[in-house]
């Protein structure tokens, strides 16, 4: 039996001083979680535990629950929880959650709101939904089964989504004799799993929602167990209010308050920070500068306000302010930029399409966007990067967008509300995307370029050479550094200034704290496309030989170069070698190791080669020897291209 | 409702409060023609507040639109009439003509009453005014397809719910793009629990009507409830029989049509001795009313396809 302490004992403080009571409740902090997990984790029936355990359950309520137990519970003679929760039809016939519930119930300290999140894949979005407003998550494990697909699926979401606070609960230890072997097997399982994709700490906690037992008091079936109750937890961890008060403030407009000409008030939700009378603030993306005279409210005027509270803001001066610009400290504004990095969740059963313009709605800023094919997209199942062209439904993956005019931001690890966005499609006006943005691509935008008065085309002249990038790119033992070693020797021979970046190489040095997970390889490809560029600016002839599988990077390193005006200058050099040939040769013996599992994500094994749909010279190392081609690619670039300028 | 406790933590009926606030002004941002539903009970009461605090100075800039069904208590007309006069906003009130030609009436027609004078009165009111924006004061704890529901809830051009096909709701973001014709419900008070209404009721004293409050009134019981012969006349006319009045000490938990809501036998008659008996009491606040025992347990997500609040 497990030890049932009252620690409820609101019903003799109601009958006794209603007064005290009500105060009590009223100074009640709030904390918004989330339950998921595995489809028989037995989320719901935890939830209905919570309530029941918090006297949330009214004895009408009950009677009715008993009654649906017998008819439609899978929970024998006992009293089923989770119907308590599945509230919609579909959902209470076939027994599983479609849509997020939101429950409500509070203890002495804290008033809780509980989203219910559905399990399957299919419901990915719905299970988004409930996270994105979270302070918390509950992962529900089953201790018969352990650490499931979906136990990682769900993990990776609420990670991506921000959720800072992460309880494994460890649930089901009835069926398990609350082994603790059993129990700490899997809190390692998960603790080396959850590292793997980078969530920094988790509170661990074995449990049963059926039995009660660690959920409002410690129970004695664990007495190995000597962390908090699930509920003493949930009461004690930090909300995310409390740290956004703590940052710089920032109020995106909502409306502009102008009942006569006297009064102009600027409305909005402060998303972080403080204001306060007197405060010096800016108008983003404007950059006009004035100060807070009053705060208004109902109630009458305040001196501050902090994150969390939605105000109405006098300024001094006449300044253009209205919907979708936001206010922020004078001194520490956000940035406002037009093309980021996203991470995206698609939501919609048309999948994305690369190009098309939708709506993207960012706090209160809606602005027109472009999302370009996504740079990768991630397994949720395996935490594998895949090459992608699109994002079909529930699909997360990296993709760049580009606004039609610059918005207000910040990284979504930095500000949710700033941060984090929907797309909107424009016919059917459906939610297709959550995003969050991640960085944007104008980093330099607050670095000035520095003029310097030996320009690159006086770098070109002084080596008598046009600077360009030969890009070679194949599967690898496709022949692609055999050819562009020869490519360089006859171009040194010609008394061409030239450098050859080589994959191997660069990774030893420059690119050593790179893997070959996707992710890990864009980053390798974007950093040897700057360099290269560099090299170009000092006049150079860059050879690079990199298994560059993936378009999106190569178009990218082209793009840098396009970017400047240079376009001429990117030479894309296919070497073509069908996968069977280059396995068969297998010069450093890779292909033997990919096959045998060894080596994960090896391109044409178990990582896709994307191949160049318009090379600038293709490289048939069926038909061409090595030496064949390289004069060809040499006579090419002196003959056609090169001219001395 | 400031925090002596600590400045950076708000509390939970403050971040709600902000929560409503921040809705009702993205809706009046966003659409082109908003109403407010006003039935006159305390969650309305909340509402009307709320807007009030959204917009200060300005007067909320929506008409409050009350979907009468012809047998609400006299009491709610009243702080109807007394509540738009203060508040600055237009007050719009909509009739079914149909029922009221039929003389619907909810002792002879059950859950069509509700069906004739609420749901299609409510569409037809909605039509009427091409109102593309409605807010509602639904909570989510009231019952279990409302715990499902999103705070911009979409109906199609002829009103109906789809619970399976909800748009995605992230953050604060709200989508309120729409097609022509259809149309957004808006629940900015979805993550209230009763006793959240209550204590902001207290906190902001805000006006309800007084039947919330006990006092020694005419009942009668009918088919084992207890109700107030709010209007003797017209009942003795609809019954075609004069029910035996008893005068009782009574209150109302919740307010709807006289008929359908029925009366408690209480003696709370302040505020916190209200909320007292509401947290004591062990049945569950829609239980006085009738309308979600209708096809068993999913009667209200039955009766939000067809077009109900």
């Amino acid at each position: 039996m497990t030890v049932q302490e009252p620690i409820y004992q609101t019903e003799a403080l109601i009958a006794e001083d209603i007064e005290a009571y009500l105060n009590l409740h009223q100074h009640k902090s709030m904390l918004r979680f989330i339950t998921c997990g595995s489809v028989d984790d037995g989320k719901s029936t935890l939830i209905g535990r919570l309530l029941y355990d918090s006297k949330m359950i009214f004895e009408d309520q009950l009677a009715a629950l008993e009654n649906d137990s017998k008819k439609v519970g899978t929970q024998g003679h006992e009293i089923d929880f989770a119907l308590l929760v599945d509230g919609l039809a579909a959902e209470r016939e076939q027994g599983i959650t479609i849509d997020v519930a939101y429950r409500f119930f509070s203890t002495e300290k804290r008033k809780f709101i509980v989203a219910d999140c559905p399990g399957h894949e299919q419901y990915t979005r719905n299970m988004v939904t409930g996270a994105s407003t979270a302070d918390l998550a509950v992962i529900l494990i089953d201790a018969r089964k352990g650490v499931l697909t979906q136990t990682r699926r769900h993990s990776y979401l609420c990670h991506l989504i921000g959720i800072r606070h992460i309880v494994l609960a460890v649930n089901k230890m009835d069926l398990i004799g609350y082994d603790q072997a059993r129990y700490d097997a899997i809190v390692a399982d998960y603790a080396a799993f959850a590292a793997s994709i980078g969530i920094e700490a988790f509170t661990a906690m074995p449990i049963s929602g059926f039995k009660g037992d660690n959920i409002t008091a410690l129970s004695e079936n664990t007495p190995w167990y000597s962390g908090p109750t699930l509920m003493g937890h949930l009461e004690a961890v930090e909300v995310n209010t409390a740290a956004e008060a703590a940052g710089v403030f920032r109020m995106p407009v909502q409306w502009v308050n102008r009942p006569n000409l006297d009064f102009r008030g600027f409305s909005g939700l402060i998303s972080n920070g403080t204001v306060r009378k007197g405060d010096a603030v800016r108008v983003l993306p404007s950059g006009k500068t004035s100060t807070v005279t009053r705060i208004v409210t109902l109630d009458g005027d305040l001196d501050e306000a902090v994150a969390g509270q939605s105000i109405t803001l006098c300024l001094a001066d006449e300044i253009d302010c209205s919907r979708g610009d936001v206010l922020a400290a004078a001194d520490a504004p956000p940035q406002v930029a037009d093309q980021f990095e996203t991470n995206l969740v698609w939501m919609a059963d048309e999948p994305l399409v690369p190009g098309r313009a939708y709506w993207l709605k960012l706090a209160s800023q809606t602005v027109s966007v472009t999302v370009s094919q996504p740079k990768c997209t991630i397994n949720v199942n395996t935490m594998e990067r895949l090459a992608a062209k699109t994002l079909e439904l529930n699909a997360i993956g990296l993709a760049e967008i580009t606004t039609d005019r610059p918005i207000v931001f910040e990284p979504y690890t930095e500000s949710r509300t700033l941060g984090g966005f929907i797309l909107i499609d424009k016919i059917s006006n459906a939610t297709v995307a959550a995003g969050m943005l991640n960085f944007s691509l104008r980093r330099a935008q607050n670095v000035h370029w520095q003029a310097l008065d030996v320009t690159r085309e006086a770098h070109a002249r002084l080596k008598g050479q046009s600077p360009a990038v030969l890009w070679f790119t194949g599967l690898s033992g496709s022949g692609k550094s055999t050819i562009a070693n020869l490519v360089e020797k006859k171009l040194h021979a010609l008394g061409k200034h030239t450098f050859l970046l080589d994959g191997d190489n660069v990774r030893h040095g420059l690119n050593k704290d790179l893997g070959f997970t996707e992710t890990d390889r864009i980053e390798n490809i974007r950093r040897v496309g700057e360099v290269a560029k560099l090299m170009t600016d000092a006049g150079l002839i860059v050879l690079t030989a990199f298994i560059s599988p993936f378009r999106a990077e190569r178009d990218m390193v082209r793009g840098l170069l396009a970017a400047d005006g240079r376009d001429g200058e990117f030479f894309e050099i296919f070497v073509d070698t069908p996968l069977e040939e280059a396995e068969r040769r297998d010069v450093k013996g890779l292909y033997k190791k990919a096959r045998s599992g060894a080596l994960k994500n090896f391109t044409g094994i178990d990582s896709p080669y994307e191949a160049p749909e318009k090379p600038e010279i293709r490289v048939d190392t069926m038909r061409e020897t090595p030496e064949e081609a390289a004069e060809r690619i040499v006579a090419l670039i002196i003959g056609d291209w090169m001219p001395v300028i | 409702m400031s925090d002596p406790v600590s400045k950076s933590t708000l509390t939970h009926i403050q971040r709600l409060e902000a929560e409503a606030i921040h809705i009702m002004r993205e809706v009046v941002a966003e659409a082109t023609n908003p109403v407010m539903l006003y039935s006159v009970g305390k969650d309305s009461a909340v509402m009307l507040h709320l807007a009030r605090k959204a917009f200060y100075p300005s007067p909320p800039p929506f008409p409050l639109l009350h979907v009468d069904t012809t047998w609400k208590f006299q009491a709610m007309y009243e702080l109807r009439e007394r509540m738009a006069k203060e508040s600055g906003m237009e007050l719009l009130v909509h009739q079914n003509p149909e029922a009221a030609e039929r003389g619907i009436n909810p002792f002879d027609h059950g859950p069509l009453h509700t069906d004739m004078w609420k749901t299609e009165g409510l569409k037809q009111a909605l039509d009427k005014w091409g109102f593309d924006a409605a807010f509602g004061g639904a909570r989510r704890d009231e019952e279990k397809s409302r715990a499902k529901e999103r705070i911009f809830s979409f109906r199609t051009a002829s009103h109906g719910w789809d619970p399976k096909n909800q748009r995605p709701e992230l953050w604060n973001i709200y989508n309120a793009r729409k097609n022509k014709g259809e149309s957004i419900r808006v629940f900015p008070i979805s993550n209230w629990t009763e006793l959240d209404i209550w204590q902001y009721i207290r906190l902001n004293d805000v006006p309800i009507v007084p039947l919330y409050f006990a006092a020694r009134r005419p009942t009668f019981e009918w088919e084992g409830g207890l109700f107030m012969a709010d209007d003797l006349p017209r009942l003795e006319k609809v019954l075609g029989y004069r029910p035996e009045i008893t005068e009782r000490s009574i209150r109302f938990r919740t307010l709807g049509c006289f008929p359908l809501t029925g009366a408690v036998e209480s003696n709370a008659t302040t505020l916190n001795e209200v909320i007292q008996e509401t947290l004591l009491t062990t049945t569950s606040e829609r239980q006085g009313r009738v309308i979600d025992k209708d096809a068993g347990g999913a009667g209200m997500e039955v009766k939000k396809q067809q077009g109900y609040f």
